[in-house]
């Protein structure tokens, strides 16, 4: 669609690697001004490493820049803004200083770099350049206001404004509508449209589909490090999008199993957090394995959370067994026999200076104690050493600390804790991120096991074709709800990215 | 434990290393040879006595710090519960006439409330441990000097009202102030916390939630339950120092346990070096103790000037902290 004009902004051949990944292979990508260009991929497809390199995150990368038809160096961050190429990343408080005011965070390039030999800072003049930029963009917050008060809405409108202030020609938006309610979208597309109209050429990474058309002019579409396809938006429906996405995947291994479901364990009825989940119901039943699919920030991992009684303003109904409980903390979800692996795994689910040994045992510690809570180590040992053999972690001793084991066996021991505790449900969050091939097999062979022995398994992931492979039945979740429920059997990966996306809702 | 696999693990040697795990004792055995030659009687069992009961006071209250560090909280407010547990137990004597057992079971009541109000304000307000503390440091003190209107309590003092005190201080109390009780007790304590924190379920929670509250958490621990219990112990230690200063002195004077606060909190940081645990343990606080304990005591001998004393110790106390923290962050 695009003519090859001299004008914008193109990327040529960029490859990247890092140890142990091939993170880009010879992707093209070209920008113009004036335009909003949606790049869009599953996770992993190398949209933000396009984007970071674009902004002079990497120096180690091959391939071309070129902007208006001349080539250009960018290998750090400073090159990226000398050519006005501004990024705002996702996690928006990393780049704000939350002690310092709004006016303060939008100038901060200026206060970095544009003071000179002067010392002292002048107030009024930089409170003053501030609010003209907020006023440009008709964005009403006080300048004066510590950006810690700030929602976080606001806060991405301050980083927009900081990128702004300085000259703009390209503006890369990553996700910025994840976290944000449909109002504030709103808001964000309007200024959006208002940038757009100055002439910057804007970026906007997504995981949400539909709202693309309401803002994007042309697209991108990446998958496994490669550019799959380029066109103008309007060309390209949803459904193309979402097949250009997904491509022929690699055929994972997956046990063979033939589930027998039983009664139902739990059952959750218009289940919701003082956060982003409402109305949620869902059951699960004994010996079944249940998805739960969704894109990262669908809300996934509240609900896992939620569900094991770690957060606050639970309401709705939750049943185990067919009794009503109220599950307040993880403790009370742990003696009711539920277990959380959690998705963030070095800070909630492993204790990185203890042992293997004392990991493993740590949900069920009673169990190798005496009177008083004394501990029988024999005990202990031989309970670790029993579940590191028939879990294959690869340790020197069960003694060994668990910050020396890699990220597949560390993920292990935190699936093998829960399994010397006996629990009956098992919530597992994302269990194969940053686990290697040869641990996720391990990792689903587990899980049929579990549910052979008549456990109930609810399998939380983003990555579709594991839901596909390992589950029974699933439940798509999108912006804090479950939008279908689905019979793992009767359905494809496609089916679900579009309601992962947000499409398919009459 | 953890000494020994982490030993098994890493066959070549490290100086570095070496002088995490044994840089305490080193420095022990180091200031002994030290003051063994340059001074005349140091090497002699009534110094070794001398300095065991020096430090075991500081050593009760540090082993409370320790339990309180173990659950990832920081107790400040130890130096000034001591103080109160010393006027308290004391007033109750001298001016209330109590008997022994009711004396020391009051003033440990008594302040017990103390660890609940810390545990309290530490859980519910989510604020860091060591800022709430030294808040409620303040006040405790505060309290113990309203209470004694920041007098000094002992026996046939004169009262406000003109009159004098009448209690007596039971003779079985001053016993326990001295040798070898005084030693024998912090001794015991220092073992039972050890015991606790090691071989105990209790303990290894305790553990796991100073290492990790998220997970610890979301592993099913009660974790706030853990987080009481651990500012009750420090608390009860504190008090049981806070009384075994009045057996010694036999009086109650103003901020007698603030002094104490400061040595205690090294004691406990060198302690985390020792043998190679990382982590808050009675032994390596113990150990903490003694070396703070034998550089006063022989500094003493070694006609260094009072006013001098504070200098060569927080030197060695930073060469102490400087190899634990050195190795920690590599």
């Amino acid at each position: 669609m695009k003519q090859p004009t001299r004008d914008g902004l193109e990327m040529r051949g960029i490859s990247i690697a890092f140890p142990g990944v091939q993170a880009l292979r010879e992707v093209d990508f070209a920008a113009a001004r004036g335009r909003t260009h949606a790049l869009i991929g599953a996770n992993g497809a190398g949209k933000s490493t396009l984007m970071k390199v674009l902004a002079g995150a990497y120096d180690h990368y091959e391939g071309e820049i070129r902007i208006d038809g001349k080539p250009a160096r960018i290998r750090k961050p400073r090159d990226a803004k000398d050519l006005g190429i501004q990024i705002v990343y996702q996690e928006v408080d990393t780049a704000l200083i939350s002690y310092l005011s709004v006016g303060e965070n939008i100038m901060l390039d200026q206060m970095v770099s544009g003071m000179g030999g002067r010392q002292v800072i002048r107030w009024r003049q930089l409170h003053q350049s501030a609010q003209t930029v907020l006023d440009r963009l008709r964005v009403a917050i006080p300048t004066r206001k510590l950006v810690s008060e700030l929602t976080l809405a606001e806060k991405q409108m301050v980083l927009i404004a900081r990128a702004v202030a300085v000259d703009c020609r390209y503006l890369i938006l990553d996700e910025p509508t994840a976290p944000l309610s449909s109002s504030e979208t709103a808001r964000l597309f309007e200024l959006v449209r208002q940038l757009k109209e100055e002439g910057v050429g804007i970026i906007f990474i997504s995981h949400r589909l539909p709202e693309l058309y309401e803002i994007c002019e042309d697209i991108t579409v990446m998958r496994d490090g490669r550019k799959v396809a380029s066109a103008a938006l309007a060309e390209m429906d949803q459904a193309a999008v979402v097949q250009h996405m997904l491509g022929q995947r690699m055929e994972q291994q997956f046990p063979e199993r033939v589930s027998q479901p039983g009664d139902i364990a739990m059952e959750v009825e218009r289940f919701g957090d003082d956060g982003m989940l409402q109305d949620i119901s869902l059951y699960l039943r004994r010996g079944e394995v249940v998805g739960l699919a969704g894109l990262v920030g669908a809300g996934k991992t509240e609900l896992c959370r939620a569900l094991f009684g770690a957060s606050s303003g639970i309401t709705g109904e939750l049943r185990l067994q067919g009794r009503a409980v109220r599950l307040r903390t993880p403790h009370q979800a742990v003696s009711q026999g539920l277990a959380l692996i959690p998705e963030e795994r070095r800070r909630e689910g492993i204790f990185v200076h203890e042992p293997v040994g004392a990991n493993l045992t740590s949900a069920a510690l009673s169990r190798y104690s005496r009177a008083l809570g004394w501990l029988s180590p024999a005990r202990e040992r031989q309970a670790s050493t029993a579940m590191i053999g028939s879990l294959g972690i690869k340790t020197p001793s069960e003694r060994t600390l668990v910050r020396n084991l890699s990220g597949g066996n560390q993920q292990k021991v935190a699936i093998g804790k829960w399994l010397l505790a006996d629990s009956e449900v098992y919530l597992f969050d994302e269990p194969t991120k940053g686990v290697d091939v040869g641990a996720k097999k391990d990792i689903f062979e587990l899980i049929a096991d579990l549910a052979a022995r008549g456990k109930s398994v609810l399998y939380a992931s983003s990555e579709l074709s594991e839901i596909i492979g390992i589950t029974d039945r699933v439940y798509v979740m999108y912006d804090g709800r479950i939008v279908r429920e689905l019979v793992t059997a009767d359905t494809d990966e496609e089916e679900l990215m579009v309601y992962c996306t947000g499409g398919g809702q009459a | 434990m953890s000494a020994s696999a982490q030993a098994k693990q890493k066959p070549s040697f490290s100086f570095l290393d070496f002088m995490y795990k044994y840089g305490t004792l080193l420095t022990i055995v180091v200031l002994i040879i030290i003051f063994g030659l340059f001074t005349d009687n140091f090497l002699t069992s009534s110094s070794l006595i001398n300095i065991l009961r020096q430090i075991s006071i500081i050593t009760i209250i540090a082993t409370g710090l320790t339990v309180s560090l173990a659950v990832g909280g920081f107790d400040l407010s130890i130096g000034s519960t001591a103080s109160l547990a010393n006027a308290i137990v004391i007033s109750l004597f001298v001016w209330h006439g109590q008997s022994l057992g009711v004396g020391i079971g009051l003033t440990i009541l008594f302040c017990l409330l103390v660890g609940v109000l810390n545990a309290f304000l530490v859980i519910n307000f989510k604020i860091q441990d060591m800022l709430m503390t030294l808040a409620t440091m303040f006040i405790f003190q505060g309290i113990a000097l309203t209470y004694t209107r920041g007098a000094t309590v002992s026996q046939n003092m004169i009262l406000p009202s003109g009159e004098y005190a009448t209690g007596q201080i039971p003779a079985l109390f001053g016993k326990l102030g001295k040798e070898p009780w005084l030693i024998v007790i912090m001794l015991v304590l220092v073992v039972l916390v050890h015991l606790f924190l090691n071989y105990t379920k209790h303990g290894r929670y305790m553990y796991m939630i100073g290492g990790n509250r998220e997970a610890a958490e979301l592993s099913g621990l009660p974790v706030s339950r853990y987080r009481l219990a651990a500012y009750l112990i420090s608390a009860l230690l504190a008090t049981i120092g806070g009384i075994m200063i009045g057996a010694r002195v036999m009086t109650a004077e103003v901020n007698s346990g603030a002094p104490m606060l400061m040595d205690a909190v090294a004691a406990a940081f060198i302690g985390y070096s020792v043998l190679g645990a990382g982590k808050p343990n009675a032994l390596g606080t113990l150990a903490g103790s003694v070396l703070i304990g034998i550089l006063s005591y022989g500094l003493i001998m070694m006609s260094v000037p009072y006013y001098a004393m504070d200098i060569v110790k927080g030197a060695v106390l930073a060469l102490a902290l400087a190899i634990t923290y050195y190795k920690r962050k590599h």
